[in-house]
């Protein structure tokens, strides 16, 4: 086994530094790597870039960022719900890539699985497709997109164990599992670390093989955006 | 009388065939769930990594880990299945989802549609309804006739930034059930008690009116 388990949020962040670009997962709340995302406020990393599906909303996730100005760049595929995500936006401080959630994922995987780049149809005919290499494929118009490149990814599972293998659980697992190798270091956080041979690796869900450092991780919060419940009848 | 966003939601529901898997949008669409049959089978796939989606949990028993696409706490039905973004993306590229229902800003008679920016205005972004509509077969548009200013939403050509080019095949809005094919709008069906001139007055692409027009039953 070869371990990857670090001691803390700390470590798991060694290297990182201002002008990098970061992958996060999660899909709104859901699934966001809560932890490492406290510590790069901490560490006041600046003029960062964010690939990440969504941005957070004012007080919480990437919005946490976005309040300290830390953003200098997001690549995302919908920012609702977050006034100064918007005010930053309209005021040129902050430069957004926005890019099709698929196509989004896509870039990622590809990063992942040693695609420099793939096609797709989604945005052919639209502003997503200006300046981009289109080709015909049986009759049908699709949009060259690059993989991306990034230093860090971040990610959030809910059981890992030290040989950096993940579970996740429900549709918080939406980014992670693409994020995973993607980038040149890959940080998963977990909500429970399990001991190694605990994981039936009939269920494993990102090898150990993806993750360079697995940390256990604390005080989440796990905030829902819209608790949304029918009544008893 | 023209229809509210429930009737626009129940006369979709009748498009939902026995074994479809079909996706809903925010919005109107998300409340076609609630009017299909009960005598069919269908599942729900919401983009963000769910497929058999089921409804609203009770108080009490939201989970955080587990929303659609909208960011609402859900449940799931018997059967279901939880997978990342790409293979969720994959299901939708790959023409494995039967149906996509989702709303629109505006809609051309030459099916595109635009629903995700008006320029210095709103920029929310396109989330999952570019890969949607760029790749989905059958594409049904839930959504008002005309803007509150009275102007028509059913153009010749979108002003708005588009989503997708050529692939909305259905509309239902308030007034009219419309199928779009030969660069035209053609009227399908009327809401209850609108009469075909008043579809035509709020249509500002080319409609196309054959025989009698059958009034939808809700």
């Amino acid at each position: 086994m070869i371990n990857k388990k670090v001691n803390n949020v700390q470590e798991a962040l060694e290297g990182v530094k201002s002008k990098m670009t970061f992958m996060l997962g999660g899909f709104g709340l859901c699934g966001i790597p809560e932890n490492a995302i406290s510590e790069l406020v901490k560490l006041d990393v600046r003029e960062v870039t964010c690939i990440s599906n969504n941005a957070g909303v004012d007080d919480f996730g990437l919005g946490l960022l976005l309040q300290n100005k830390q953003i200098k760049k997001m690549i995302s595929s919908y920012v609702g719900e977050n006034d100064e995500f918007e005010r930053q936006m309209l005021s040129g401080e902050l430069e957004v890539e926005l890019t099709p959630q698929g196509t989004l994922a896509e870039k990622c995987r590809a990063a992942q699985a040693g695609f420099p780049a793939f096609y797709t149809p989604a945005g052919y005919g639209t502003e997503v497709a200006e300046g981009k290499e289109t080709r015909e494929f049986d009759g049908k118009m699709f949009v060259l997109e690059p993989a991306f490149k990034a230093d860090f990814a971040f990610v959030k599972a809910w059981k890992g164990d030290a040989a950096g293998n993940l579970v996740f659980k429900g549709t918080s697992r939406n980014f992670n599992p693409n994020m995973c190798g993607a980038a040149t270091i890959t940080v998963a956080e977990v909500e429970e670390m399990v001991e190694v041979g605990e994981l039936d690796p009939n269920n494993v869900h990102i090898p150990g093989i993806f993750v360079q450092r697995i940390f256990q991780g604390k005080n989440y919060e796990k905030r829902i955006e819209q608790r949304t419940i029918r009544q008893r009848d | 009388m023209a229809l509210d966003k429930i009737g626009i939601a129940k006369r979709i529901a009748q498009e939902v065939q026995d074994g479809f898997y079909v996706n809903l949008g925010i919005g109107i669409p998300t409340l076609v769930a609630n009017y299909v049959r009960d005598n069919i089978e269908v599942e729900f796939q919401s983009e963000n990594g769910v497929l058999g989606m089921g409804p609203f949990p009770f108080d009490g028993e939201e989970d955080a880990d587990i929303i659609n696409a909208g960011k609402q706490t859900i449940t799931t039905m018997p059967g279901a299945s939880f997978f990342d973004s790409s293979m969720s993306f994959a299901m939708i590229r790959g023409k494995h989802v039967d149906l996509t229902i989702l709303g629109a800003m505006e809609v051309s008679e030459n099916g595109d549609i635009a629903n995700w920016k008006i320029p210095g205005k709103m920029v929310k972004g396109m989330g999952g309804a570019m890969d949607l509509v760029a790749s989905a077969e059958n594409i049904i548009v839930a959504m008002m006739h005309s803007n509150k200013r009275g102007e028509s939403k059913i153009l010749k050509k979108c002003s708005l930034p588009l989503t997708g080019v050529g692939c909305v095949t259905k509309v239902v809005t308030n007034l009219a059930f419309l199928e779009v094919k030969d660069n035209a709008f053609h009227l399908l069906e009327r809401a209850p008690g609108v009469s075909v001139e008043e579809i035509r007055q709020a249509t500002e692409g080319t409609l196309v009116v054959n025989g009698e027009i059958p009034e939808m039953s809700i």
